[in-house]
């Protein structure tokens, strides 16, 4: 170490001693475990699709594209694993399933780049889109929904189905947004599956986390997952409270998709994660996520339960230690927000002194 | 002007020797522990913070770490990323991968016995690639020699620790490593920045000794498997001024906690004498 702290003082020096036993024993551990080779044709290779894929001319090794070939205005694609791509830049990620049935298509993005979504999604398949789901019915998770809807086809002939849990139904009706924009295709159960591309699908819907009408997927033969708002790497998670959401459920979201999850050597690959937001992960960022929330969600309950005013908590900084990791100061979901939904939230949980300090 | 041609040509070939045949730091590389040695092979004692530009951040992180958390199956195979695996106890084997129609290395390959981890460290200018892919302990990595140096800068590496007692890293740590050789000696320089749980740059430095013997890499087998029954979804932490091990470090050596616990500050020369008016007042 070459700055190192003031390790001088003599009673550091004392446990010196101790430890160069323990040293000892560890170098023992190195004779023996020397001299064996390494196993042949190690799955531990390093060559990760993540890593493999980015070659000195960085062409994507499924598609043979390169970064420019795979981006269209500003929306571009990421081939994440099997049968599953990652569209990115189009305000929430979009998850693309294509195969010889066709394409299922999870969230449209925002708006304002649904024809870049539908180009990218082209350049990927000239099939059909088959299905789309909504994750929740957030704008930039449906924004796109008519255009990629009525590009696409049903068997029977119908704009490509749009599925989601009925409260996004009932939210995007009471958002006025137009008939074509709407899942009609709806499910009231916690989870409902189908197989398509050579792989079952399966939708999830966890109750009362980030909204009422959360549905995360999961493609079972690509091994991919898609979280929707539930799980993001750019922010807080956004519990929206007037929407049925409750960090409960959030965490017991979580916990599901760890369920589902499974890790390669290592608790790196193997099961992968698309997030509503920011980029891919795997079951290790999805169980730091988990214990961030748990960890804050406790905190912040036990100041309540000792009576402190949301103002009293705030100037406590809950969140401190993740802050410079999941803040965004200047919205649209800050730390303060995070904390204030937590507040709220346990309001709603407890009672007494605590219920008395939130309202 | 004989002399002249002589040393134009002399820098010409030097100049070309410079492209391919930098000094050789292929072989296999044990690690040399007498610096820091306590901390690096017995491992530091739980509340031990010394030595690291900690931030505010990650002394929160630190107050509520509880060590039993790596007992949760989905924490129980994660290994020491990059930015920190150097520290420990280690062997390591270097070799080349090269361009069969010029031997132009094309990239570094590491083998690192500690987790059993591959790592590549390209050669050819390829780009990082963007923020969205996923992030692995070892990192995507690119390097560039700068005369007998070897300077390698490496992203996209998860999340993880710089000490185990608790002081965290983030997902958007940035290592740059010196490789160094002399003789069978092999100097290794890193220079951390974390925006999110530093204040400044976490400077390291380890010596690598040549094995003559080669490979005695270990292998390292990780099976999670729940050893305790136990709710599985329980996040163990403590609460803020609840952990009791927080000070452990501290008390045994006898130093005052906040030059245990004080970051940057305390890793300069000028911080002795403030260290000794703190021991004095003990």
């Amino acid at each position: 170490m070459m700055r190192a702290a003031p390790k001088s003082a003599p009673s550091l020096r004392r446990a010196t001693a101790a430890r160069r036993v323990a040293a000892a024993a560890l170098a023992s551990l190195v004779v023996v475990s020397g001299g064996v080779r390494a196993q042949s044709g190690s799955p531990f290779d390093g060559t990760s699709p993540a890593r493999a894929s980015y070659s000195a001319s960085d062409k994507d090794a499924r598609s043979g594209m390169d970064r420019a070939e795979r981006t269209v205005d500003g929306v571009e694609t990421y081939h994440v694993q099997g049968n599953v791509y990652m569209l990115i830049g189009a305000g929430a990620n979009v998850a693309v399933q294509t195969g010889a049935d066709g394409v299922l298509v999870v969230d449209t993005g925002g708006a304002a780049k649904r024809a870049a979504v539908l180009a990218a999604i082209r350049r990927l398949s000239s099939g059909p889109i088959r299905w789309i789901v909504n994750t929740s019915a957030e704008a930039d998770h449906t924004g796109g929904n008519e255009t990629i809807s009525q590009a696409g086809q049903t068997v029977n002939g119908n704009p490509a189905a749009i599925i989601a849990h009925e409260n996004v139904l009932a939210r995007m009706t009471e958002a006025n947004r137009p008939i074509t924009e709407l899942p009609l295709n709806t499910f009231f159960e916690p989870a409902r599956d189908f197989y398509f591309n050579g792989e079952a699908v399966f939708l999830y819907h966890p109750a009362n986390a980030h909204t009422d009408g959360d549905v995360f997927v999961y493609f079972r033969g690509s091994d991919v997952l898609v979280s929707g708002d539930l799980f993001t790497t750019t922010q807080y998670p956004v519990i929206r409270a007037d929407q049925g959401g409750g960090v409960d459920g959030l965490v017991a979201s979580l916990n599901q998709m760890l369920d589902i999850a499974v890790p390669k050597y290592l608790q790196e690959g193997g099961t992968y994660v698309i997030p509503g937001h920011g980029r891919v992960c795997d079951e290790a960022e999805l169980i730091d996520y988990r214990d961030m929330v748990v960890i804050v969600r406790d905190r912040i309950r036990n100041l309540a339960a000792q009576g402190m005013t949301l103002q009293q908590v705030l100037a406590t900084k809950p969140a401190l230690d993740y802050d410079g990791r999941y803040d965004n100061p200047r919205g649209p979901w800050t730390s303060a927000m995070f904390v204030e939904a937590i507040y709220r939230d346990a309001g709603k949980t407890t009672s007494g002194k605590q219920r008395a300090a939130v309202k | 002007m004989r002399a002249l041609v002589l040393c134009g040509a002399l820098t010409a070939a030097l100049a070309a020797t410079n492209a391919h045949a930098q000094i050789d730091i292929t072989g296999e590389w044990a690690t040399k522990a007498h610096e820091d040695f306590d901390d690096r092979v017995p491992g530091d004692v739980q509340g031990d913070f010394t030595g690291v530009p900690m931030n505010d951040a990650a002394r929160r992180f630190a107050e509520s770490w509880d060590v039993t958390r790596v007992n949760l199956l989905e924490h129980q195979c994660q290994p020491y990323n990059v930015a920190h695996i150097f520290r420990g106890p280690m062997q390591f084997r270097i070799w080349t991968e090269k361009d069969p129609a010029t031997q132009s290395i094309i990239s570094y390959r590491e083998y690192l016995g500690t987790y059993q981890q591959f790592r590549t460290i390209w050669m050819d200018n390829r780009p990082h690639p963007p923020d969205y892919v996923p992030h692995t302990n070892m990192g995507f990595s690119t390097g560039e020699w700068h005369g007998d140096i070897l300077t390698v800068t490496t992203t996209h590496i998860k999340k993880e620790f710089y000490r185990r007692s608790g002081i965290p890293s983030s997902d958007r740590t940035t290592l740059v490593e010196h490789y160094i050789r002399h003789g069978n000696l092999l100097s290794h320089v890193m220079i951390i920045t974390d925006p999110v749980y530093l204040t400044e740059p976490y400077l390291n430095s380890e010596e690598f000794v040549q094995m003559e013997r080669g490979n005695q890499n270990w292998l390292y087998n990780c099976e999670y498997v729940m050893e305790v029954p136990m709710d599985k979804n329980k996040v163990p932490y403590y609460l803020p001024g609840m952990n009791p091990f927080i000070q452990d470090y501290a008390k045994k050596f006898g130093l005052p906690f906040e030059a245990v616990f004080g970051g940057a500050p305390t890793t300069y020369p000028e911080y002795e004498p403030k260290l000794e008016q703190l021991m004095k007042g003990r």
